[in-house]
């Protein structure tokens, strides 16, 4: 490992800021890529289920 | 008359929804999984293991989301003008779903490469944004992104956008040469690539192969996202099929 302590790789060196928020927001942009599909994928099963009952009660 | 085949049959086969929906479920847990490992390995080298840069010290690791992300927001874009082309010239429902699960995928990816250079750029340059060529032809790529977003957002059916998202995206594609050669075309505070096809990378081993490492599993979660949208894409426009009343009923 590059760094002694946690502390240092926190700090980076100064540039912890820096290197952190770009990590943190990456990871954010990341997941919302994968937690929106799947949250509308759950809804438009769920929609279609619904669709199809009502068509066959009709 | 019997019409000729002129493609691959593979080619045939992927026009069909069904088929695309049935493989793409096999390949998600392929690109997702793998994905998931190299991402996370990738950062976890590159931030606690790749040597420092003896100019830029610490602030440097960010090239492990930096340049992974500005690949994908170019790569993504040539796949939506592809596949918007196709779209056009077969009439190929599927390329235009994929073109559609594609642009908000991108438009992340230039979203990323322009903060995570922004952030990189005020410790190194002592700036955040300069007007220069490669910035601003990267600007242009999310811009191109968001125009795209529009014009399905402005229908009441992404599919009756698609004609004319294809033909702006392929209008747009002679935005990413211009975005490849800005380093080289002009006087410019961005460092050149460091990754070509031609020649050894600019960097020691212990500091690309990690790169490498992110850029695949970049990769991987661009075949994951994209996946998963055309999937739902899929599902909403065949809602009249018999597979999907029969799939969405046996769940």
């Amino acid at each position: 490992m590059q760094f002694e302590t946690w502390l240092d790789v926190i700090e980076m060196g100064g540039h912890g800021l820096y290197v952190w928020s770009s990590f943190g927001l990456t990871v954010l942009v990341i997941a919302l890529n994968v937690i929106v599909p799947l949250n509308a994928h759950k809804k438009i099963r769920v929609s279609l289920q619904k669709k199809f009952q009502r068509e066959n009660n009709s | 008359m019997v019409k000729k085949q002129i493609m691959p049959k593979w080619f045939y086969q992927m026009a069909s929804p069904k088929w695309c929906y049935q493989i793409s479920g096999k390949l998600l847990p392929i690109f997702s999984i793998s994905a998931l490992l190299l991402l996370v390995a990738g950062v976890i080298w590159g931030l606690l293991f790749a040597p420092q840069d003896y100019q830029q010290g610490n602030s440097f690791r960010i090239i492990y989301i930096h340049v992974p992300s500005a690949i994908l927001a170019q790569s993504i874009y040539l796949t939506m003008a592809i596949a918007g082309g196709i779209g056009i010239i077969w009439k190929m429902k599927i390329a235009d779903m994929v073109a559609y699960a594609c642009a908000p995928i991108g438009a992340s990816m230039a979203f990323i490469a322009l903060l995570t250079g922004a952030i990189w750029g005020k410790p190194t340059w002592g700036s955040w944004w300069v007007w220069d060529a490669r910035l601003t032809s990267m600007l242009i790529l999310l811009f191109l992104y968001f125009g795209v977003i529009a014009m399905y957002s402005a229908m009441e059916k992404p599919e009756n956008a698609a004609r004319s998202v294809a033909i702006l995206s392929l209008v747009g594609l002679v935005n990413i040469p211009i975005i490849k050669y800005s380093v080289d075309w002009w006087n410019t505070l961005h460092q050149p690539a460091t990754f070509t096809l031609t020649e050894k990378p600019a960097m020691p081993v212990e500091m690309w192969l990690p790169l490498l490492v992110m850029v695949i599993g970049f990769y991987c979660f661009f075949a994951s996202a994209m996946l998963l949208r055309l999937r739902n894409e899929i599902l909403v426009r065949e809602k009249r099929t018999s597979w999907v009343k029969q799939l969405v009923s046996e769940s």
